[in-house]
């Protein structure tokens, strides 16, 4: 078990590194087109070659790529070119920001989608199985902005009930968060419900139910505690790795709300070209996706008795 | 069926008729189904796969699923209709006075709860006992199902103890609340053989300790007899005779009965004097059911008129017996004295030169061993010793059997000789060439085509993506035997003609075939490249009875044509002694004792070869056996016991020797080889362990 | 003796052509009204993008009266059918064109991320060892980015254009199909017919490709259904960001991103797009659901 951990956290350490070493090839390794984007496209040569001697860009690629992760490890990116702060101070911001709606968002997905996928597993067939499912597939049909354009139009255009924005210009505000968890948990909650069904209805149909239900057990008895325990070890992983999901969404959302998080500055920062920003940024998302991971591994072990024992 | 006594039946079926209902429409399961069980009594239903036997089991606890349906008919129990019951009266009766045990027990019990809690739910369920009593009738019950150490047991989980310790656990489970009726429904077709002895054991004691009422469901007709007061033989969806078990063994009057007693094992069956005679045929499926007799197509005794008559044929009570019925309206005519149905016999095809020769071959998978107890003691690395030091040899047109139990070595051994794995040490000669250390990609095809392998499970030997014809002419191609297309494709032809199937089969694909069909296309592919040795691995074990027969008729009878060689892996020892010339009993990877057929089974024997005989069940009422049952648990191979291998269960320990030295090779000068502490001396005094009646 | 006598319960053997086994597919789809309905919509769609060039539209471009109603007349006599948006341009005539570059964008990404998530797959699945252990490394890799990031990096990197919505689909894609073919394959190669080829000294790839791959196709079939709504969901994603297929040829997440601000007055520019997009998505989501469906029943 320790050693199972222990493994799973040095692959996640490597996959990190791997991932730093190809996004800085990829922004940094070309330090003309560096200087190009932070002097801007009108800057001469020479201005750029002096930049690049002033800022330490004349030392070999592998001494950069290792002064830049150290930076990192320590929480610095550099300055943001957009903005003129460091990105650290940018991001640590954002992040808040970003975390709150994940918070919440989850906080309403994970009971309404558990709830729903038990309820459409026990019974494959009924009508409520059929409800259920058929509404989960409508949902996670239509991506973020399709919903978000659908429920804007509703909601602010046609109703005048809710701001169309979500900029929080006037201080955190609960009436601009309805719109962009709505359009997330809609999106997602289809498809954890779905896992949930799935797993559920397996475990309803497997030989152990049947002996418990030819045990003479009451039906409650059969579904608390022989059935949810296993049923539930699937959708608790995906769960965890729907924050791989999340931040895709998150991104979307983000921008056709205007929210200030983390996926706005992101885009923001793609569109603008603003390199020191989009590395931090993605070593963030790959960190959360990567241990996202690892806890869904870990999780699934423990949850597990025929692999914890083994 | 008139019982004369006042007494109730513990369960009785009337009439009943079962359903499952699919989008094509209805499929009727079981029809006209009777049956009568009285308290105390054991009644056996034994039919092949697709029967009805399972549904009737699940129609008594009244759990069909979405689709099954009793049609018509009462099942009472107790007097009182199953089918009349709510749901909460149902929920009282199952686990406290109807119980079942299931076929797979480790799929039966629920992977992440303790079997403390799993056993101690079914008191606090049904009785008003507090938790402390509930958990003491556990571990009591625990004890009594022969289960060392019960509150260890009672703090695992499943998968966690044995596969014959977690039926021993189901079986506690279902004798819990003492129920009136135990329905068993193939409890030990998922267990090793002698495993499956020790659970018969305990099945028998049961039933005399607690007069529990039992209905036995098997395909095995030798575990019914072990088992069982009475016996109803089911046939595609039917059942076609019941009868007390001694009159049904020894007088059957249906001719479906008949064909699976002749198509079975029993000692005194040859594979060339007297071989088995298969069903011809095959199970019609359920919209396919022929008017009449169901039986009637594949019967000898087929009359028109009267066997496929429009109002069906019914159960008929045999006049001047008791309790005996029989579906069949010509029992009463048929000569079974005279009727001697006949088999594929032949010659014996002389034995030839060595083909095989294996020397002190050994076969060690490391495995790495992560856990933080090896990192820190250093030892990383572990053996299997999957195989140690076998020996062996086979002859032109000889069959050599090997047989074990699960993690005895033996499919290891056929994966080495096909080069799928190599060698650690030894030899293995083939035609006088080592191929031990030659992987399969590295032998030349023609060496590949002399050694070929015919697979256990029907359903995945052939590709589902290819038609048969192709499969075997990618063989044909292969090995180089033809190039021509017209030339591939008369082989291809040939082949059929061999294994006995129409030429049409070519074009279809394995989803359009039978289990026994694709079985012999399994063989056809294993002969098109004309090879000197085959491989037969458990050819026959996923196959029923009367199929069963079929393909080993067929395989021995190309075999005796051809002059293979044949190595034959089994467990199953009736088949092997019926088919083979000499016989290599393996255990944890060591060959224990092998030797011609008769001294295999004749003494002196090894301990081992003594108690797998012991565990074979025999359909044959003369047939009297010593009984003998092993105790403790197979050993896993990774952690073999030190000195002899078998000397944990050995039933003759002779003491601290057997633990600390491996014991040394006995040999006579006709090559039976024993590998034992005891002398042979001293095994040869042993009694016969299965004797046959002279009457 | 033989049991070769009568077979009158097995199915007949006949060849069948392709057409008619096409057919005999649709006859499944059938039995499944919700895969049926997928089937119907997606077709609806692939017939408008095959017949965009054929049909009296208006050049999606054109820049004509700005913010027109549905079924307003046109200048030239002409109708705008669905209106025309705040440039001006036809809306009818940039849905149309529209899903004609998202279908062959989408088709051909999927394609390509297929061909090389299989290879990756079998390849990682039936060698097992060390081939596994760095197959499985990269597409690990791959799978830590979050879809959307993977694209915006590789965008980023690239530039917009048809050609990078590929490379960010493989990218994307290719790891996840990897991980389905490569436990197809692990549960595929245990059967005896793979030991009868291997014992039959057939090389791996042989055995790979005619062994192996031709019984994986079912849920590989589903699996790509699906993935085709994905990739259809990242490019127009793609374009909402403005990082998608650039201006000013249609694009059905370009044209919402544009419309959503104006929405306020000129609801239809919106609301139109979105429905197109949702239908296709939706489309090919139900038909996966209904392949799964059939696929279950045999």
């Amino acid at each position: 078990m320790i050693v199972l951990a222990a493994k799973r956290l040095v692959a996640m350490l490597l996959i990190m590194l791997v991932v730093s070493f190809i996004l800085f090839s990829l922004f940094e390794a070309d330090k003309m087109a560096v200087a190009g984007k932070v002097l801007g496209p009108y800057s001469s040569v020479e201005q750029r070659e002096i930049w690049l001697s002033q800022n330490g860009y004349n030392e070999p690629f592998f001494t950069r790529y290792t002064q830049w992760i150290g930076g990192a490890l320590h929480g610095n990116f550099g300055d943001s070119l957009q903005y003129k702060v460091p990105v650290s101070e940018l991001l640590t911001d954002r992040l808040k920001n970003t975390g709150i709606l994940a918070l919440v968002f989850f906080l309403i997905m994970i009971p309404l989608s558990l709830t729903l996928g038990v309820l459409a597993g026990m019974k494959e067939g009924s009508w409520m199985d059929r409800v259920i499912s058929v509404f989960s597939v409508l949902t996670t049909s239509i991506p973020e902005f399709v919903t978000a354009t659908f429920l804007t139009g509703l909601f602010v255009y046609t109703w005048h009930l809710l701001p169309g924005t979500s900029s929080m210009t006037g201080g955190f505000s609960w009436k601009e968060m309805i719109l962009p968890v709505a359009v997330l948990v809609i999106y997602d909650f289809g498809y954890v419900t779905r896992m949930t069904r799935a797993s559920m209805a397996e475990v309803m149909t497997s030989q152990y139910i049947r002996t418990a239900v030819l045990k003479g057990l009451p039906y409650k008895r059969v579904i608390m505690r022989h059935a949810l325990r296993n049923a539930l070890i699937a959708p608790f992983t995906v769960i965890v790795l729907q924050l791989n999901w999340l931040l895709s969404g998150l991104v979307v959302v983000e921008v056709f709300f205007a929210y200030k998080g983390f996926g706005y500055l992101l885009v923001d920062a793609a569109l603008f070209g603003d390199i020191y920003v989009i590395e931090a940024c993605v070593m963030v998302a790959v960190f959360v996706a990567v241990f996202s991971q690892f806890i869904s591994d870990i999780g699934y072990t423990l949850l597990n008795p025929r692999i914890r024992f083994s | 069926m008139s019982s004369t006594t006042a007494i109730t039946p513990v369960l009785e079926c009337k009439n009943v008729n079962i359903s499952y209902y699919t989008r094509s429409g209805e499929v009727p399961a079981v029809i006209d189904f009777n049956l009568t069980l009285m308290p105390g009594e054991s009644i056996g239903i034994v039919g092949e796969s697709g029967c009805g036997k399972s549904t009737v089991a699940l129609a008594i606890m009244n759990y069909m699923g979405k689709n099954g349906r009793v049609k018509s008919g009462q099942i009472l129990f107790n007097g009182r209709d199953l089918q009349k019951m709510g749901d909460e009266e149902l929920r009282r009766i199952r686990g406290s006075q109807i119980s079942m045990v299931y076929q797979e027990p480790m799929a039966s019990l629920n992977p992440s709860m303790k079997i403390g809690e799993q056993l101690i739910e079914v008191p606090l369920y049904h009785e008003n006992v507090s938790e402390a009593e509930a958990a003491q009738r556990a571990k009591d019950m625990l004890a009594a199902v022969r289960l060392p150490d019960p509150q260890r047991i009672m703090d695992s989980y499943p998968h966690q103890i044995s596969g014959g310790q977690q039926q021993r656990v189901v079986i506690a489970m279902a004798l819990l609340s003492k129920p009136a009726l135990l329905l068993l429904d193939e409890p030990t077709t998922a267990l090793d053989v002698t495993v499956e002895a020790g659970i018969v054991q305990l099945i028998k004691d049961i039933s005399k300790q607690f007069g529990t009422s039992m209905i036995y469901i098997s395909h095995n007709l030798g575990l019914i007899l072990e088992t069982c007061d009475r016996i109803t033989v089911m046939y595609s969806g039917e059942a076609v005779e019941t009868g007390s078990v001694q009159t049904v063994f020894n007088e059957m009057r249906h001719p479906y009965t008949r064909g699976l007693f002749a198509s079975i094992p029993l000692p005194g069956s040859n594979k060339n004097s007297r071989p088995l005679v298969p069903i011809r045929g095959q199970l019609p499926l359920p919209q396919n059911r022929p008017q009449g007799c169901y039986f009637g197509p594949r019967c000898d005794f087929f009359q028109a008129g009267r066997c496929d008559s429009k109002t069906g044929v019914h159960m008929q009570l045999v006049p001047n017996e008791e309790r005996h019925d029989v579906r069949c309206v010509r029992f009463a005519e048929i000569d079974w004295a005279n009727h001697r149905p006949v088999g594929l016999s032949g010659e014996q095809a002389e034995i030839g030169k060595v083909v095989l020769e294996v020397n002190h071959m050994k076969k060690y998978y490391t495995l790495k061993d992560s856990s933080m107890m090896a990192l820190i003691k250093g030892k990383k690395v572990q053996y299997v010793k999957a195989n140690e030091d076998i020996n062996l040899i086979a002859h032109e047109a000889e069959t050599v059997a090997i047989v074990g139990e699960s993690g005895c070595g033996k499919s290891t051994f056929a994966k080495v000789l096909m080069g799928l794995e190599e060698a650690t040490s030894g030899e293995v000669k083939l035609n006088s060439v080592d191929i031990s250390q030659l992987p399969v990609e590295q032998r030349k095809a023609q060496m590949v085509s002399l050694l070929q392998m015919v697979f256990q499970n029907p359903f995945d030997t052939l590709n589902p993506s290819h038609t048969v014809g192709s499969q075997i002419a990618r063989v044909i191609k292969k090995f180089g035997i033809e190039q021509d297309p017209d030339k591939i494709n008369q082989r291809v032809m040939e082949l059929l003609d061999l294994v006995k199937l129409p030429r049409d089969f070519a074009r279809r694909r394995p989803r359009q075939l039978s289990g026994g069909q694709k079985q012999r296309i399994g063989i056809a592919r294993a002969f098109a490249g004309r090879p000197a040795l085959v491989v037969a691995d458990e050819p026959v074990s996923a196959l029923d009875v009367s199929v069963q027969a079929a393909v080993t008729g067929l395989l021995t009878d190309i075999q005796r044509n051809l002059k293979t060689t044949l190595l034959f892996i089994s467990h199953d020892l009736s088949v092997v002694r019926y088919v083979s010339d000499r016989i290599v009993v393996m255990y944890l990877g060591r060959i224990m004792e092998q030797g011609t057929t008769d001294e295999i089974f004749n003494p002196p024997y090894h301990p081992y070869t003594e108690a797998l005989l012991s565990a074979i069940p025999i359909a044959d009422t003369s047939v009297k056996k010593r009984h003998i049952v092993l105790e403790g648990e197979l050993p896993s191979p990774v952690n073999p016991p030190s000195g002899c291998p078998f000397q944990t269960r050995c039933p003759r320990k002779v003491g601290a020797l057997c633990e600390t030295q491996m014991p040394p090779l006995q040999q006579t000068e006709t090559g039976h080889a024993i590998l034992c502490h005891i002398p042979l001396s001293e095994l040869s005094k042993v009694e016969q362990v299965i004797q046959v009646d002279a009457a | 003796m033989t049991d070769s006598v009568k077979f009158d319960n097995e199915l007949p053997a006949k060849r069948e052509s392709r057409v008619k086994r096409f057919f005999k597919v649709l006859a499944l789809m059938r039995e499944s009204p919700v895969g049926m309905i997928g089937l119907l919509i997606i077709l609806f769609w692939v017939v408008m993008a095959i017949l965009a060039p054929f049909l009296p539209l208006y050049d999606p471009n054109a820049i004509m009266a700005p913010f027109q109603k549905i079924g307003a007349h046109a200048p030239d006599g002409g109708t705008f059918w669905l209106g025309t948006d705040h440039k001006g341009r036809d809306i009818l005539s940039r849905i149309i064109w529209g899903a004609q570059k998202v279908l062959v964008w989408a088709t051909f990404a999927t394609f390509v991320a297929y061909v090389v998530g299989m290879m990756m797959g079998v390849l990682a699945g039936y060698k097992g060892g060390w081939a596994d252990e760095i197959v499985s490394f990269i597409a690990n890799i791959f799978l830590s980015f979050p879809f959307i990031i993977l694209c915006i990096i590789i965008v980023a990197t690239l530039g917009a254009s048809g050609w990078t919505v590929v490379v960010a689909v493989t990218f994307a894609s290719a790891p996840q199909i990897m991980r389905i073919v490569r436990g197809l394959v692990l549960d595929l190669k245990t059967r005896d017919y793979i030991f009868a080829a291997q014992t039959r000294g057939e090389t791996p790839w042989y055995i790979m490709l005619v062994e192996l791959l031709p019984n994986a196709r079912g849920p590989l079939i589903v699996d790509a259904c699906l993935r085709l709504g994905y990739t259809v969901v990242a490019i127009a994603t793609l374009g909402f960001l403005g990082l998608g297929l650039p201006p000013p040829d249609p694009d059905w997440g370009l044209m919402l991103k544009e419309a959503v601000p104006l929405g306020a007055f000129a609801g239809h520019t919106m609301y139109l797009p979105a429905a197109a997009l949702a239908s296709l998505i939706l489309g090919f989501n139900l038909l996966a659901d209904g392949l799964r469906e059939i696929s279950l029943r045999d």
